[in-house]
């Protein structure tokens, strides 16, 4: 679906350059949208995608570049807000939802902002507006319930749901025909059967003129979606090409620069190791009663549908979320998990690195070293005095490890890259030589150069005797790495697939098949 | 037990609504220097401008003892302050609990004749219970800190009046005054070495121990401190148990200063320490809550304050520079803690 050449670019970039301090963020890229497209934006982490969309946010100044929208030269630097009178919206990766608020007032904020001019907030009046906004994208969520209590899909379709509104209403939009979205890797949290839908929401965009900036790692994605695709590699632009010309294998090329190995793994070995952890009875809000082992070394990959209970999994081992009984038993000791704190979990070896970094995962306003450090804080200290230098030397060495760019441990984390933070993430706990590595998402914004580092670090971790649980909907991720999947349906385990029988596909369709045979 | 990511009050998150994004800033080299020590300088500055005005009053040596030895108990009060706010509560009880301490070190040694050490010790002891006491609230039924220490700190100047029938007390044992402020050190009370002591010990636990890290990423991201194996509610709790004992020190340097202690000095601390902490937070690490920044804040304040007294302005001074100061300080702060802590997200 390549739009017809006649009228001006949507958005057209050219010769940006953004740099921080000494790190070249942008080079000088040249970047053009054309009206009604789907854009694909690709690069490794940190190759200066989200600076660049950041700019066009206004959020950053850029040291030198242009900017057109529909054709009409746009002064830069823009001020924050600006894009909106020029038609253009965005879904950064943190979604920019106030989780203490309802849907409904997060949906809002935009006009609360921009001065109501209704005097009296009709909350039911608000509500059935909500409503009616989630059928027209065809989603059912509910506008009372307070954001933080959403799961991370609906939260990442209420966040575009909200852009595309405001895409709607703008009058930029409504006068010229057509508008830009632009989504910052909006899938990351989005289980794969629900990208479908996204994909849906994305095609009734640009059927109406508008067109889309779509940030993503995931090439399948990326190749069914968009019309376009730009590759970026460290700020530099490598060339924009039509998708129905390329394949994945093309795409890799352009990203990485070389070609890339993808490393066969010998797998199926786990039968002949001993039983390393036990899990019995597993129950938390939607799991029942659930239990199956981990051989020594193992990477155990748990999956099914939303709502299937199988993240629950993680959290649940670790005492981090709501597990109401089981038993784990790692060697000879067994843990009541209904009684289990996160303290005691570290203190038995346990490691959970969890799907939300920003949240859960690391303090963005504190550096690497602070967030990598952490869980070994204590080894640091000596003679009454935290070996700060040593620190530092040390976390250097292993952020090198890990491949985590820039090398440089007092860096704020949040200036990282995504992939970079959470190869920094993996760092932090695979340091600590855990018994037990409970994984939730871990490659999710990680480019596919990044992943094969993750991966590599996992298997490591494991041949060092390390068992694994991995708990993810990238069904690829899975097939890739796991020496053995459970897929979960209704709060049960329902399908434990082995040895050659870990396809991408089969996953998919056993995770899916569950709901008709339900 | 309450393990929420909640909104802290002394950490405000930076929510990134959709119309929340600000410009991003690059800093180079000299403008972090400058932002370090501006305060600094500002100090300097104020200093050197009332010498110039009062010459002969202004920059002598007489000025700088009773300007450096006077503040001795707010400057260990803000000490205390910054404990529970680093770790993202707030203690809003401290004033009170150093009138507590004062007022007990008061009656135990003047009224019941109880030898001074001992006095001192209960003194402190009863600022460690009132933390403690605190922190039970806050950490086990999960009130909001602020309202638990107001309710404290108010419930605290009930016990102050009770105990004191409303007197002040004077006559404590000169050991203490001789201790506290008559004894001199180039020139200098003890009391200010005092509150440089307790100012180094705290540096010490935040910036060289594994503590001081884990009380900052505590009251930075609750939820990571949780999931990385912290006992995150055990180190609230020692924070305000820690803010109460400091407060109670706080207190003795109070009653050692003057020899007497009086039922409602409590209230006038409160502002200044928080304006102090605030303040503070401005300099030498700005956008953290850390004990060198809140020391020169301290003085800084009181510089301001005796300068312009001297210059004739009256009583009320004290209240328009600590009040207006605290405003000042608290947006300050909030403009650099945004800068450390605003990023869209945690950025991708
Ligand atoms: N605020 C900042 N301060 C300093 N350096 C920054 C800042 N923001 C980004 N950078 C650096 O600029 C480079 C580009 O980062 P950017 O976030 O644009 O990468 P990205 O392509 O979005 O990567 P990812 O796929 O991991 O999200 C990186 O080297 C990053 O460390
Ligand atoms: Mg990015």
């Amino acid at each position: 679906m390549i739009p017809e050449n006649g009228g001006p670019a949507a958005l057209r970039v050219s010769a940006l350059r953004k740099t921080f301090g000494g790190t070249v963020a942008l080079a000088g890229v040249d970047l053009e949208i054309l009206a009604g497209e789907v854009h694909g934006l690709l690069g490794e982490n940190g190759s200066g995608k989200s600076t660049l969309i950041k700019v066009l946010a206004g959020y950053h100044a850029p040291d030198s570049g242009e900017l057109q929208v529909r054709g009409k030269q746009i002064p830069l630097p823009l001020a924050p807000g600006q894009f909106r009178d020029l038609g253009v919206e965005f879904v950064h990766q943190d979604l920019g939802l106030v989780p203490a608020l309802t849907v409904t007032e997060n949906l809002r904020i935009g006009s609360y902002a921009a001065g109501e001019r209704r005097f009296w907030l009709s909350r039911s009046r608000e509500h059935r507006e909500a409503e009616e906004l989630f059928a027209r994208y065809n989603l059912t969520i509910n506008p009372s319930v307070q954001v933080r209590l959403l799961p991370p899909v609906q939260r990442a379709l209420l966040a575009i749901a909200r852009a595309a509104e405001g895409l709607r209403n703008s009058p930029a939009v409504q006068e010229s025909g057509g508008g830009l979205l632009i989504l910052d890797e909006p899938t990351v949290f989005l289980p794969s059967d629900d990208v479908q839908r996204l994909y849906e929401l994305i095609r009734t965009i640009t059927s109406t003129g508008s067109s889309v900036l779509f940030v993503s790692h995931d090439l399948d994605e990326v190749l069914q979606i968009t019309d376009r695709v730009t590759v970026l590699r460290d700020g530099n632009l490598v060339g924009s090409v039509d998708t129905a010309a390329v394949t994945a294998d093309s795409l890799v090329q352009m990203i990485v620069g070389r070609q890339l190995q993808i490393a066969t793994d010998p797998r199926g070995t786990a039968e002949t190791k001993e039983v390393h952890c036990t899990i019995d009875n597993l129950s938390a809000e939607t799991i029942d009663s659930v239990s199956f082992h981990v051989h020594r070394g193992e990477i155990l990959g748990v999956t099914g549908l939303v709502g299937s209970g199988f993240d629950e999994v993680p959290y649940g081992l670790f005492g981090a979320g709501p597990a109401t009984s089981g038993t784990l038993t790692i060697g000879d000791r067994a843990i009541d998990l209904a009684a289990l704190e996160p303290v005691l979990a570290v203190a038995g070896g346990l490691a959970l690195i969890p799907a939300d970094r920003g949240r859960d995962g690391s303090v963005g306003s504190l550096s690497v070293a602070d967030n990598i450090a952490l869980p070994v804080l204590g080894s640091y200290f000596n003679g009454g005095v935290l070996r700060r230098r040593r620190m530092s030397k040390e976390i250097s060495t292993l952020m090198s490890d890990y491949d985590v760019r820039p090398n440089n441990p007092s860096a704020q984390y949040s200036s990282l890259s995504g992939g970079n933070q959470q190869k920094a993430v993996l760092a932090k706990w695979l340091q600590t030589h855990p018994q037990l590595l409970l994984l939730h998402e871990p490659t999710q914004g990680v480019d596919i150069g990044a992943r094969q580092q993750l991966f590599g670090a996992i298997r490591a971790a494991a041949a060092d005797g390390t068992s694994v649980i991995c708990a993810s909907t990238d069904h690829e991720q899975l097939a890739e790495l796991c020496d053995r999947v459970l897929i979960f349906a209704h709060g049960r385990m329902i399908h434990e697939l082995t040895g050659q029988d870990i396809q991408k596909e089969r996953i998919t369709e056993l995770s899916f098949g569950a709901v008709s045979t339900k | 037990m309450a393990t929420g990511n909640s909104t802290l009050p002394s950490q405000p998150k930076v929510e990134t609504s959709r119309s929340g994004l600000s410009r991003g800033q690059d800093r180079k080299p000299i403008t972090v220097f400058a932002e370090r020590y501006a305060l600094v300088g500002a100090w300097i500055v104020l200093a050197i401008f009332f010498s110039f005005l009062r010459p002969d009053t202004f920059p002598t040596i007489g000025n700088l003892s009773a300007i450096l030895g006077s503040q001795a108990s707010i400057a260990v009060l803000t000490l205390g302050l910054i404990i529970p706010l680093t770790t993202g509560d707030m203690d809003a009880s401290v004033a009170f609990v150093s009138n507590l301490s004062a007022m007990m070190v008061a009656v135990l040694n003047v009224n019941l004749g109880v030898p001074i050490g001992w006095a001192i010790l209960a003194a402190l002891a009863s600022g460690a219970l009132v933390g403690g006491i605190n922190g039970a609230f806050v950490t086990i039924f999960g009130i909001d800190s602020f309202i638990v220490t107001l309710g404290m700190g108010t419930f605290v100047g009930g016990v102050i009046l009770l105990i004191s029938q409303s007197n002040t007390i004077s006559g404590v044992s000169d050991v203490l005054t001789q201790a506290v402020v008559i004894t001199q050190f180039l020139g200098i009370p003890l009391e200010f070495y005092y509150a440089i002591a307790v100012g180094l010990f705290l540096w010490y636990v935040l910036e060289w121990t594994p503590l001081g890290r884990r009380l900052i990423v505590v009251g930075r991201g609750r939820n990571v401190a949780r999931l990385s194996g912290l006992r995150v509610q055990r180190i609230r709790w020692g924070a305000l148990i820690a803010s109460g004992t400091i407060s109670a020190l706080a207190g003795v340097l109070y009653v050692g200063t003057s020899g007497a202690a009086d039922p409602t000095s409590g209230s006038q601390l409160l502002l200044p320490a928080f304006a102090a902490a605030y303040l503070g937070a401005t300099c030498i690490k700005p956008g953290r809550f850390n004990p060198i920044g809140s020391l020169i804040a301290v003085y800084f304040l009181v510089t301001g304050i005796s300068g312009l007294q001297l210059l004739g302005a009256q009583g009320y001074v004290q209240n328009l520079f600590y009040g207006g100061a605290l405003v000042i300080a608290v947006t300050l702060s909030q403009l650099t803690r945004k800068r450390e802590e605003i990023s869209p997200g945690n950025s991708q």
